[in-house]
């Protein structure tokens, strides 16, 4: 419980988003007043989990100084292993379904064959690869979406940090390592169904019975639930003496390892942690989103990533929360045609086309004008109230 | 005889002599006209022999003599004469016959006038006459090339005949000390038209045998089961040959099965427990007991089968002299098309390092040199190939609108590098991690407003004819000439840069300013022009890789993305801080990257997966890079 008096920010956070839970729960179409779509509801719950992947890589970033631009891939590694769960059992179902009519009932062979081919046709391929061996189990997808994005970090983390690759170059080395995942995934005989990716997600097996209406709402309180411990979790983190030689690692690297303590140690600590939460998320995120391919992976997911953070403040864990919420939002808002047109006279502005240029333009406003971030709006009402 | 003899010195009077053959050939009997003809020796033979082939010889219905027409639609038709040239008079089409001869005789024709054209004159019709033996080789063509080979002094006519020559040695000769000869001076020889020579002669068929066949040529004795034939292939082939049943497949078992469903019972087994194989074929036993259903082969019938019989690939020469002459040219030939290929290969390595260098020159500045982590440098790149684009839709000299769009687009993009340095970067440099924030931002509203004002799809930057075609040393080998531009214009950059950097007073004053901009300062340099300089001419650069890039790949809105995490890697690679460091990150990237793809060449995409993976390895162990340097950049 210290961390709740250690850290101010956690009990307004966790109250925030359990009233803001709320809040959806009673405006949901299957548990309330129906104010809220069902496709809305998603995009909620999708900001959550981009929320959350925000939050790791300010735990990354803003704690401990590792830019790291490739934090997305694990976002994007769990959600394909929890859609390779996903595709295989909901293909399955439908194709036992189609089987069900013949005499002779088809053997545990036929249906996993039948099965593979309707995976993987469309990339030309044959039977199961060896990566999804373990798509027929839920616990040991579970439990994979924490390995993989995990060891995958770990791997990647030691390699970096061991050879004491600091700063833009760890930055760049880090920008290549989702390269070159997502060119990886982008071939079609790695058995991840090339560009196509995996489709079908937001079909949750077991739950037919209920509708997208009902499962888009456990699927926005799951995200809640992960923001919410996970935000727990990293205050805990960057409070007390471990946080304070995180943040020392950020501030001087050398002068905490002439202090005695084991920086690579600390640093893939915090980088492997980091990257299994956005593993966690991204398996959170890709059943809402219902679909997940390689261009999710690609270098420019993650610098989103980082700019979420920048413009919500660094070194502050609601400052990422914030940024991501507000940019993801915005961006649904402008992007998805809702926003109204600007009528210049001459020129008619409109949004879908020239959101990118006013974000683009507010990234180089916020870093110039704004290092510490939407999130250094509150040290002034803090200031101001001190004094 | 005197007509005989008058007839043997005019072509019209020894035509007049077989006038109905000549009108009205047939195949047989046309060879009897083209031998009296080619024995004639007449010079007018071949002209006669080409313009009956292509119908273009009429005959007038007065008195059957034999002309050319001057233009075939003209009315009245102008006719001249076939021995001397001159004008006949005219005639109407009703007047004159055309000569039709059909397919048949008209390929007689050609083949006999295939004589006359390989020693023609004229090398194209030498060519003309050389491709025509090509497509129907004849044994009669077989001595007229012999003849030709020594006499023939067209370099490139008697490379062709170099092989021409020895194929139909190959087919027609009946010596095989002769043919054996013909194959050996194939050896080694990398041309298509030789590997296409030999490679027939080592044809092989696949056939069984219960014993190994008595004075058959064989090449290789197969093993079911072993990498080129597997089992089930195998078994299929005595299936096919009738020496095995059939295998009754799991879906036609399964169509038995179900035909014979009675009162929910299949064989004794009720249909619900039919979903295991071990039970199917208990079932299906119990059928085929019933004589309900064919027996299917067992694994141990499989097996006994094929153990009875000798799987053996034969050749379909059955001269095993010939067969071994021909394995041993093409296995010199093969190690000669391996070293070509390796050259190509390099030569590939080679022109893509230069693309990875000119796209990352232009960061070894900025970034290298100064340590700003420009994320828009890749749109300098695609506003450089936009420029050449939009130069080349007002002129329409390719080679004139490069030529203009090159300073141009350095022009464009060191003033947008500048405006950007100023308004931007010079208050970022205390915070470079953050000047990839900026950067990125600028990136993606460059982006858009390129897309806004072009369009999504891609446009076109055409290169000039001069650069359009490529070098070709042989079959295997051949460059492109924008490949080779590309790679002459990288030395010049680099050449160019280097001099900037290390020999004119700019670049004394950058190397200042990078090192300890204070101490520089005080020195009398003033570091905010040198940095603007710096980052406008790093930029500059990029918008002329863009010209050069757009000549070759696709100008769209994001191709600047597709080089700004290859950029960073090569100069990362190459040492950050130094022209020399780039060029060598470069060469290491592109060459690697190609050796990966001749590894796997029909995945690009492994190949740079792979390429990255090494490079994330190799900087464990070099983390400064190949040509590691001290300074501002390094420091960090």
């Amino acid at each position: 419980m210290q961390v709740f008096t250690r850290n101010r920010s956690v009990p307004i956070f966790i109250g925030l988003l359990t009233l803001f839970t709320i809040g959806v729960t009673v405006m949901s179409e299957a548990y309330g007043a129906g104010l809220i779509s069902v496709s809305f509801t998603k995009v909620l719950g999708m900001t959550l989990c981009l929320c959350l992947a925000a939050l790791a890589m300010d735990l990354v970033w803003g704690y401990c100084g590792i830019l790291s631009l490739g934090h997305f891939a694990f976002f994007g590694v769990g959600g394909y292993v929890i859609g390779m769960w996903l595709m295989t059992a909901r293909t399955e179902a439908v194709v036992r379904a189609n089987l069900e009519a013949a005499v002779i009932p088809p053997t545990q062979a036929e249906v996993s064959d039948a099965t593979a081919l309707q995976i993987f046709s469309v990339v030309g391929a044959e039977g199961w690869p060896w990566m999804w061996a373990a798509s027929g189990s839920l616990f040991l997808t579970l439990l994979l979406i924490v390995l993989v994005p995990g060891a995958l970090a770990l791997v990647f983390g030691w390699l970096a940090f061991r050879s004491r690759v600091t700063g833009v170059y760890l930055s760049i080395l880090t920008q290549a390592f989702t390269l070159a995942l997502s060119l990886y995934l982008f071939q079609n005989d790695t058995g991840l169904r090339g560009n196509n990716g995996l489709s079908g997600l937001q079909n949750i097996p077991g739950a037919d019975r209920f509708g997208q209406d009902q499962i888009s709402v456990w699927f926005f309180w799951a995200s809640a639930l992960a923001l919410g411990l996970s935000y727990v979790a990293a205050a805990w983190v960057v409070s007390g003496k471990f946080g304070s030689i995180v943040r020392g690692i950020r501030d001087d690297e050398q002068r905490v390892r002439f202090l005695g303590y084991r920086v690579e140690v600390f640093k893939l600590f915090v980088f492997t942690l980091t990257g299994i939460l956005c593993g966690i998320a991204g398996a959170l995120y890709y059943p809402q989103a219902g679909i997940i391919n390689p261009d999710e992976i690609a270098p420019i997911a993650s610098i989103y990533l980082a700019v979420w953070v920048a413009i919500g403040g660094r070194g502050r864990l609601y400052g990422a929360v914030i940024g991501a919420a507000l940019v993801s939002l915005l961006s649904t808002y402008f992007t998805g045609g809702r926003a109204p047109d600007v009528n210049l006279g001459l020129f008619t502005i409109e949004w879908v086309d020239w959101w990118p240029v006013l974000l683009g333009l507010g990234f180089v406003l916020v870093t110039l004008f704004a290092p510490k971030g939407l999130g250094g709006l509150v040290d002034l009402l803090d200031r101001k109230k001190q004094s | 005889m005197p007509q005989r003899v008058h007839a043997q010195d005019d072509l019209q009077a020894l035509l007049q002599d077989n006038a109905e053959m000549v009108a009205d050939p047939s195949r047989r009997t046309v060879q009897e006209v083209l031998d009296i003809l080619s024995e004639s020796g007449l010079a007018m033979v071949p002209q006669f022999l080409s313009r009956w082939e292509a119908r273009e010889v009429y005959q007038r219905d007065s008195d059957g003599v034999f002309v050319y027409v001057e233009d075939a639609d003209a009315d009245p038709l102008t006719l001249i004469d076939i021995s001397t040239g001159a004008a006949l008079g005219t005639a109407t089409s009703r007047e004159v016959t055309q000569l039709r001869p059909n397919g048949g005789v008209r390929r007689v024709i050609s083949g006999a006038l295939v004589q006359f054209q390989v020693a023609a004159e004229d090398p194209l019709q030498r060519a003309t006459a050389l491709d025509a033996i090509e497509n129907r080789p004849d044994a009669s063509h077989l001595p007229l090339l012999r003849a030709r080979l020594e006499a023939e002094t067209d370099p490139q006519l008697q490379d062709r005949l170099a092989i021409i020559l020895p194929r139909l040695v190959i087919t027609f000769a009946q010596d095989e000390a002769e043919r054996i000869a013909a194959i050996q001076s194939l050896a080694g020889n990398v041309s298509l038209g030789a590997r296409a020579t030999l490679n027939p002669l080592l044809a092989t068929e696949l056939e069984v045998h219960a014993e190994t066949p008595e004075g058959a040529n064989i090449a290789e004795i197969l093993t079911p089961g072993s990498g080129e034939l597997s089992v089930d292939a195998a078994y299929q082939m005595l299936v096919d040959e009738g020496l095995a049943p059939a295998l009754i497949p799991g879906s036609d078992r399964l169509a038995v099965l179900s035909a014979n469903v009675v009162d929910g019972r299949v064989g004794g087994l009720p249909t619900a427990t039919l979903d295991t194989e071990a039970n199917r074929d208990q079932a299906y036993a119990a059928l085929v007991a019933e004589g309900l259903a064919e027996p299917a082969p067992t694994a141990a019938d499989i097996a006994a089968s094929l153990a009875a019989y000798q799987f053996i690939e034969i050749y379909r020469e059955p001269d095993q002299n010939i067969t071994d002459a021909a394995n041993e040219a093409l296995g010199e030939t093969e190690f000669n098309v391996g070293v070509f290929r390796f050259f190509d290969l390099s030569l590939d390595g080679i022109s893509l390092a230069s693309i990875y260098f000119l796209a990352a020159i232009g960061l070894a500045i900025t970034f290298g040199v100064m340590g700003v982590i420009n994320m828009a440098h890749g749109e300098f790149i695609m506003m450089g190939a936009y420029t050449g684009y939009v130069v080349q839709t007002a002129v329409s000299n390719y080679t004139l609108s490069i030529a203009i769009a090159i300073p141009l687009a350095f022009a464009v993009t060191f003033a947008a590098g500048v405006l950007m340095e100023r308004s931007v970067i010079r208050w970022l440099y205390h915070r470079p991690l953050e000047t990839l924030l900026a950067t990125f931002g600028i990136s993606i509203a460059l982006q858009q407003i390129v897309r806004q004002i072009f369009g999504t799809q891609a446009r076109p930057l055409t290169p000039p004819d001069w650069l359009a075609g490529s070098v070709v040393v042989n079959d295997v080998l051949a460059i492109s000439s924008i490949r080779i531009g590309i790679f002459l214009l990288g030395v010049v950059f680099f050449l160019l840069l280097w001099g900037i950097l290390n020999r004119t007073r700019l670049g004394l004053e950058v190397r200042a300013v990078t090192q300890n901009p204070r101490m520089a300062a005080s020195m009398g340099i003033n570091p905010d022009r040198i940095n603007m300089l710096t980052f406008g001419l790093g930029s500059g650069i990029a918008g002329i890789a863009g010209v050069a890039i757009g000549l070759f790949s696709q100008v769209v809105p994001d191709m600047g993305s597709g080089y700004i995490v290859q950029s960073f890697m090569t100069v990362v690679v190459g040492g950050v801080g130094n022209v020399f460091g780039t060029l060598v990150g470069a060469t290491m990237i592109g060459s690697l990257q190609k050796a990966i793809e001749w590894l796997n060449p029909s995945n690009t995409l492994a190949a740079q997966t792979y390429m990255i993976l090494f490079v994330i390895l190799f900087i464990q162990f070099r983390p400064r890079g190949i040509i590691a340097l001290k300074g501002r950049a390094a420091g960090d």
